[in-house]
């Protein structure tokens, strides 16, 4: 908040190998309505003990089925929900201890999936834009002339759309600007949570193709979230595969695609339709639907889907092992120590 | 970079709402009505053709058509023209003044309540639940009855009436926004609460919340005059038009139809609010 | 199911809580001293001393709200200023009084309102739908008192084919008595519920089940009788809370047509200022109401599943 009435840029702290973002032990469980008075507390265990880090400049593909928690865990990054354990350290500082919300929240944007829900339809799409600056201080001739620039990085004319109300854009077009309200605090990370999703499969590529400009040009870092693996294959550096609540597999997103490691990788990758005529295939990759989150299995939670599930897999929760550099499993048959009958050593 | 064809211009809200209600005909012509009756009792001075307090023993309960008192008089003489055309004054003062005190006190808490969510939510809402135990008339008698009789008691037993509906449906409101990615959006950009309320959740939940509350005074106007009616509200000598409606009951078998002149009034002036709060409702049908 | 009871009436008893402590708080936002309320402005100086310490006016007030509770509780609801006599006692035969009028017009509204409105719910857009709209905006806009001197003025004075007021005697005599009260206090509950079940009618109407029903060629006997089916959830919660309301608002009517029933008990309590008579009167008439409601949801939850998950 600068007397000029501009945002300063965020300062890079510890250079390019600390990562920007690292989560310890995240974990989220939602009490669930009981159905009796008597009955002990159920919760929903949504997100728990996932741990990552997010380098500088790279893009982290999340992907998973729907209710692994790949959304709660972004939300409670954003600390839109309060976390119920773990730890959150950007670019060296931890959040909470030496950052503040109002700061972290320069520093780490939102991009929503549903685009006319994440426009207030009351106001313009100029004063949409604003608000944000005008929060952290900057003043308002200031903040429109940098939603003139924003709309214009992200391909719109501002001339037409500033005075505009939602209902009366596209969807790509909403999107558009919802990326430009995100870039508009200067944020160094940005979270896009199935901000795709919604599109047409023609403006999908467009908005993809911007994303990946927008970064090189403002050095940002993504952290892309998505249940269509195509498009975290095009798009994203490394990918991280959750699974109920939990990490199962993060890697490299073309060894993860090509070799990937984990049962449950292995099957989405091979639920993925082909568009090779002659690859016809009548066998379910993946059987029945995803579990419960307020009951998981015990141990391993993928092992009632898993075809070369073992007892140690419903004994001990896999530990996680590094396959390869920057490549890590959660799985029992990759951990020598676990006594699973054919665990291999880096397989 | 494909650049934005352009996009569809469209009106905004609330010229759109306005073209609504001008093409309302009925809307219109109930609140031309309650625009000609508040105009009445604000320039009662001029309009009334005699002093509305002034009893003539010798002129009592006069018929309809009488000259000098040409809508009658009461039981005490005095002309019922001037005291419905005077009486105009509290009965809509007491009937409206209820309502917007209960939309700003109501309607603050419950945005409080729907924003805030948890235990604040809990307490308001619990609290609220209280006192729909009550049925209305019986609140309002009994707030009114233990305060006693006069204008300003029976005012605020009714916006205690009031409250409670008005806080429900702008927590409804304002818990339904608040889960919108706009206000998550808003949150995630670091803005403190007042201010995403302010900026964010007011404006959308505005419109449901005064469309409810127009619906309310219908019902204000008639529990006011209620309570006049039954003693607790304006104390007489004054004009007003449940008062009078008391007043007469007696001079139902003399002159029954002086004897119900006021509450024709209470009836046409709370059907015309009725008609123009639904008028009003379907004018702001938000476009999605 | 049982749970659904059991979670139910669980939730109702803080709001009974609130309602005696609301009941109670009363007493002590009328103006002067809480004692004169209670005893009454020339009572000796004895009786005041033992109704202070009765109601413990010289201790702290959660102490006096406990003396409260512990003596309803136990059934006693005091002892009226103006006659002397326990309230209960009064309360009882007059509450009896009001449930009669309550009923006769919960009938009448609820007969003529369903007939309204289903046949307006069928033909939409029909003179029928026309006039039960404007039955229903009448309702709920006339101020009931006025409409019953006007019926008053109408069937009794020019008329006289009905009595003006009281209750007459003899079971006979009742009902004539009763008629047009019963009558005056049923155009509330028939606009709403003309108006609700002209909604829940039509809006079943148009669902696709519906038209799956006509399709397969069904009479309209039967078809009606699977609207009625899914209207009756919604039409027994407007009816409960109409029939709480017509309890509550028999006060006006009743002092209309002198009916001495609770409301007309109420009115006279207010102008004697006893204080003792209006708590009970309050207290009976708004727990009934809260066990009102807790049937009505639980009635509702029976006849529809769907809402047992609340």
């Amino acid at each position: 908040m600068s007397a000029a009435g501009t945002l300063p840029d965020v300062a890079d702290l510890g250079g390019p190998a600390q990562p920007l973002l690292k989560v310890e032990g995240l974990s989220k469980h939602f009490p669930v309505k009981g159905a009796g008075l008597f009955q002990r507390k159920r919760v929903a265990r949504a997100v728990d003990g996932v741990s990552f880090a997010i380098a500088k400049g790279e893009t982290l593909g999340v992907v998973g089925e729907s209710g692994c928690g790949k959304s709660t865990t972004a939300r409670l990054l954003m600390r839109l929900i309060e976390p119920d354990a773990g730890e959150i350290v950007f670019d060296g500082e931890k959040v909470g201890a030496t950052l503040g919300l109002r700061e972290l929240r320069r520093r780490m944007q939102m991009v929503f999936q549903d685009s006319y829900a994440s426009l207030n339809p009351r106001l313009t799409i100029a004063d949409s834009l604003i608000f944000a600056p005008v929060v952290h201080g900057v003043a308002r001739a200031q903040a429109l002339a940098l939603a003139s620039e924003l709309l214009e990085q992200v391909g719109l004319d501002p001339s037409i759309v500033l005075g505009r109300y939602p209902h009366e854009l596209s969807g790509g077009q909403r999107q558009r600007i919802n990326i430009a309200r995100a870039l508009a605090l200067k944020p160094r990370l940005v979270i896009l949570d199935e901000a795709v999703s919604a599109l047409d499969k023609s403006v999908e590529a467009q908005v993809l193709n911007l994303l990946v400009d927008l970064k090189r040009r403002f050095d940002l870092t993504y952290m892309f979230i998505s249940h269509d693996l195509n498009v975290v294959h095009y798009i994203a550096d490394r990918t991280m595969v959750m699974y109920l609540g939990k990490v199962v597999e993060v890697g490299p997103v073309e060894a993860l695609f090509a070799a990937p490691r984990h049962p449950y990788t292995r099957a989405l990758l091979a639920a993925r339709l082909s568009t090779d005529p002659q690859a016809r295939t009548s066998a379910v990759a993946l059987d029945g639907d995803p579990p419960n989150p307020i009951d998981p299995p015990s141990g391993c939670r993928f092992r009632t889907r898993c075809a070369l599930a073992a007892e140690v897999c419903a004994a001990r929760e896999p530990a996680t092992i590094e396959v390869a550099p920057g490549h890590s499993v959660a799985c029992h048959l990759h951990d020598p120590a676990s006594g699973h009958r054919e665990a291999q050593a880096h397989g | 970079m494909p650049r934005t064809r352009s996009a569809v211009r469209s009106p905004g809200h609330a010229s759109q709402f306005a073209r609504r209600l001008l093409a309302d005909r009925v809307t219109l012509a109930c609140l031309a009505i309650l625009l000609i009756i508040a105009l009445a009792a604000i320039f009662a001075g001029h309009l009334a053709p005699a002093d509305p307090l002034k009893t003539s023993m010798a002129k009592r309960l006069k018929p309809i058509g009488t000259p000098g008192f040409w809508l009658g008089s009461d039981e005490l003489g005095r002309d019922v023209l001037s005291r419905l055309i005077y009486g105009g004054r509290m009965s809509l003062l007491m009937g409206t003044w209820p309502v917007v005190n209960a939309l700003i006190v109501g309607g603050t808490l419950g945005v409080v309540a729907g924003y805030a969510g948890g235990w604040i939510n809990m307490a308001i809402m619990r609290t609220v639940d209280v006192f729909y135990a009550f049925p209305s008339v019986l609140l309002a008698v009994a707030i009114s009855g233990a305060l006693g009789s006069g204008m300003k008691n029976a005012i605020v037993a009714l916006t205690v009436v009031f409250i409670p509906p008005l806080v429900r449906i702008a927590e409804t409101a304002a818990t339904q926004v608040r889960g919108l990615d706009y206000v998550e959006a808003a949150r995630a950009s670091g803005a403190g609460a007042a201010t995403i309320i302010r900026v964010h959740v007011l404006p959308n939940v505005l419109g449901p919340i005064v469309v409810y509350a127009s619906g309310l005074f219908s019902v204000s106007i008639i529990l006011a005059s209620g309570l006049s009616f039954l003693g607790l509200g304006v104390e007489p000598p004054q004009a007003e038009w449940g008062l009078m409606l008391n007043t007469l009951r007696q001079a139902i078998y003399v002159q029954p139809w002086v004897a119900i002149l006021p509450g024709a009034m209470i009836f046409a002036t709370s059907i015309c609010f009725n008609l123009a709060s639904d008028g009003l409702r379907a004018a702001m049908e938000l476009r999605t | 199911m049982l749970n659904y009871v059991f979670r139910r009436v669980v939730y109702a008893a803080p709001i009974a809580i609130g309602v005696t402590l609301l009941v109670f708080a009363l007493l002590h936002i009328a103006p002067g001293d809480p004692i004169n309320a209670v005893a009454g402005p020339d009572a000796p100086a004895d009786v005041v001393e033992a109704l202070r310490r009765a109601y413990g006016f010289d201790k702290p007030l959660p102490v006096q709200y406990l003396l409260f509770l512990r003596r309803i509780l136990s059934g006693d609801l005091g002892v009226s200023v103006a006659t002397g006599r326990p309230v209960s006692g009064e309360l009882a035969a007059a509450f009896v009084n009001t449930l009669v009028l309550a009923l006769g017009a919960a009938l009448m509204g609820f007969v003529a309102g369903v007939a309204l409105g289903a046949a307006a719910g069928w033909r939409k857009g029909s003179i029928t739908d026309r006039l039960a709209t404007l039955v229903s905006l009448i309702g709920v806009s006339i101020p009931h008192y006025w409409f019953g001197m006007v019926l008053v003025i109408l069937l009794a004075v020019e008329a006289r084919w009905l009595p003006a007021m009281g209750m007459g005697t003899g079971l006979g005599d009742l009902a004539v008595h009763a008629f047009l009260p019963a009558l005056t206090m049923a155009v509330i509950p028939t606009g709403i519920v003309a108006r609700t079940v002209r909604a829940a009618v039509g809006e079943t109407l148009e669902r696709e089940f519906v038209q799956a029903l006509r399709a397969k060629g069904l009479r309209r006997g039967a078809i009606m009788r699977h609207v009625a089916r899914n209207v009756s959830p919604t039409l027994i919660a407007v009816l409960g809370l109409q029939f709480g309301y017509l309890l509550g608002g028999s006060i006006l009517i009743e002092t209309v047509f002198a009916w001495p029933g609770a409301g007309f008990l109420l009115n006279e309590a207010i102008f004697k200022r006893d204080l003792p008579v209006l708590q009970g009167i309050l207290l009976m008439l708004a727990m009934f109401f809260v066990l009102l409601n807790l049937a009505v949801d639980v009635i509702q939850a029976w006849l529809d599943p769907r809402m047992r998950r609340a």
